[in-house]
Order: C-alpha cells, then sequence, then structure tokens
C-alpha cells in the first residue's frame, strides 16, 4: 500500500464518501457503483481502488463477479481519529455558549 | 445531544475548516473571541486552566496565552500576531505554538450573524503541508491516549498508596 494514501485522504473526498455510504447499505459490483455517479467509469474505478488499497472496501468474488462490501473495523477507526480533534472544539464552543448566555443575564 | 461542530479536511488540502453556530447573537460571539477574560473562561476546562497573557485587538497587535495544569505548571504556549481585526466580522491572525517543532499557521475566523439571537463561526486554518495538517488533526487523538495512560497510572497510583 501507498503510503501517502492514508484513511484521512481517502474519506477526505466528496466522490469516495458517496461511494462509501452507497456501498455501506449494500455489497455491490463496480458496475452497479459507477451507475449511481455521472463521473467516467475509469474515474470510478480509481476511486474504488484507492478504498480498498486502504482497507476501506473490500473485494468479495461471487462467480464471475467482484462485490465491493465495507470493512466496519477499519471505518470505526476513522470514525474515532478524527472526532477527538471534533469533540475538543465541541467541548471548547459548548463551553463558551454557556459563558457568554451568562454574561447577557447579567 | 446533536454535535454542532463541523470539521472540514478536504483531500490532500493544507487547511482545516471548523464551522459552528452559536445559540448567541454576533456581538456576544465575537466578544468571546476578543476580551480576555472571557476567552481565558472558555479555554479552560476541569485540570486545565488558560491564561491570556497579551490580546492587543489591533492590525499588527500581538497575542499570547499559555495553559497551566492543577500544579501550575506550564503545559502548553501559543502565541502569534493579528493581521486584521475587523470587529462582529473577522480575526486573521498567526498561530504558533511554543516549543513544539509545529510550524506557524494562518487562521481566518469569521464571525456570521444568522438571525438576532444566532450566528455562525467559520474558522479557517492554514499549514504550511498537508503532512502538518495530518499531523495536528491526528494530535488530539495522541494527546486522548496521553491523557488516559495518565489517568490510569493515576488510578493505580492510588492503589498503591493503600
Amino acid at each position: 500500500m501507498n503510503l501517502r494514501r492514508d484513511v484521512f485522504q481517502a474519506i477526505a473526498d466528496p466522490t469516495r464518501r458517496a461511494i462509501l455510504l452507497l456501498v455501506a447499505s449494500q455489497s455491490m459490483t463496480a458496475g452497479a457503483i459507477a451507475s449511481n455517479f455521472d463521473t467516467a467509469r475509469p474515474t470510478v474505478s480509481k476511486h474504488l481502488q484507492i478504498l480498498t488499497e486502504c482497507s476501506l472496501l473490500k473485494q468479495e468474488q461471487t462467480g464471475r463477479e467482484i462485490y465491493y462490501h465495507i470493512n466496519a473495523k477499519k471505518m470505526k477507526e476513522i470514525a474515532d481519529f478524527i472526532e477527538p480533534f471534533r469533540n475538543m472544539w465541541e467541548e471548547r464552543f459548548n463551553k463558551l455558549e454557556v459563558v457568554m448566555k451568562k454574561y447577557k443575564s447579567k | 445531544m446533536e454535535q454542532k461542530t463541523k470539521i472540514n479536511a478536504g483531500d490532500g488540502k493544507q487547511e482545516i475548516v471548523i464551522t459552528r453556530e452559536f445559540d448567541l447573537p454576533l456581538e456576544l460571539l465575537f466578544k468571546a473571541h476578543a476580551d480576555p477574560e472571557i476567552i481565558e473562561q472558555w479555554m479552560s476546562h476541569a485540570h486545565r486552566k488558560t491564561k491570556v497573557l497579551k490580546q492587543e485587538n489591533k492590525k499588527h497587535g500581538s497575542w499570547q496565552m499559555e495553559t497551566t495544569d492543577d500544579k501550575g505548571n506550564k503545559v502548553f504556549g501559543a502565541n502569534g500576531v493579528i493581521l486584521e481585526f475587523i470587529p462582529d466580522k473577522r480575526i486573521t491572525r498567526t498561530f504558533e505554538m511554543e516549543n513544539t517543532p509545529f510550524p506557524v499557521q494562518l487562521e481566518f475566523i469569521e464571525f456570521e450573524k444568522l438571525t438576532d439571537e444566532t450566528s455562525r463561526l467559520t474558522m479557517q486554518m492554514i499549514f504550511k503541508s498537508v503532512a502538518v495538517r495530518d499531523q495536528l488533526l491526528k494530535m488530539p487523538f495522541a494527546q486522548g491516549l496521553t491523557m488516559a495512560h495518565n489517568r490510569i497510572q493515576e488510578i493505580a497510583g492510588k492503589f498503591k498508596k493503600k
């Protein structure tokens, strides 16, 4: 796996996030995924390749078809990762709101 | 409770954008970012006290703050220059963490009125490189681990004393 392709870069792209949402509901073939987007098929393939390289998606061969499905474990890892940064600001801003509401009522 | 703070860290970009809507009039949201005493209140928490050492709210002014732990040890320091100070609209400043290898970052802090009683804050942070941005994004995660670790040691320590 290319180290530059870390999962954070993978999920930062809106199309890739849309693909993850789509596949989260059910396993799909590359063709079925591509039919949901206006972008060219090779572009979707490239996105699928990146998501697979980052282990966010897993491939599963069923007969002649390859189905993509979500790797829930890896997805959870990311959520856990970016959450602390967001939580840090969420807590600060919640406090700001409380402090200023008190200030206002003085 | 609903999470109101949104983080946007685009693919391969050297920036992080934080947005949040407040149940506060624009003037109060701005004041919370300009008044040193108020900044100290919302930036401090249980075991970390933040003190604003300098806050010159004007073009070419400078700012400095530090955070201390329960014992009064300095655990974090940051400072910078204020490039723009437009009341109820925008603060543009540099942000530099003291005693760390992190390069200085640029921050555009924008204030917007939504209704008479609500407002929106947008903080755009710009970094020297994508790598620096990604590292900073992961920092609270690492800190969280360290804090959890310290907490475990603290609890374990109490057990020992018994």
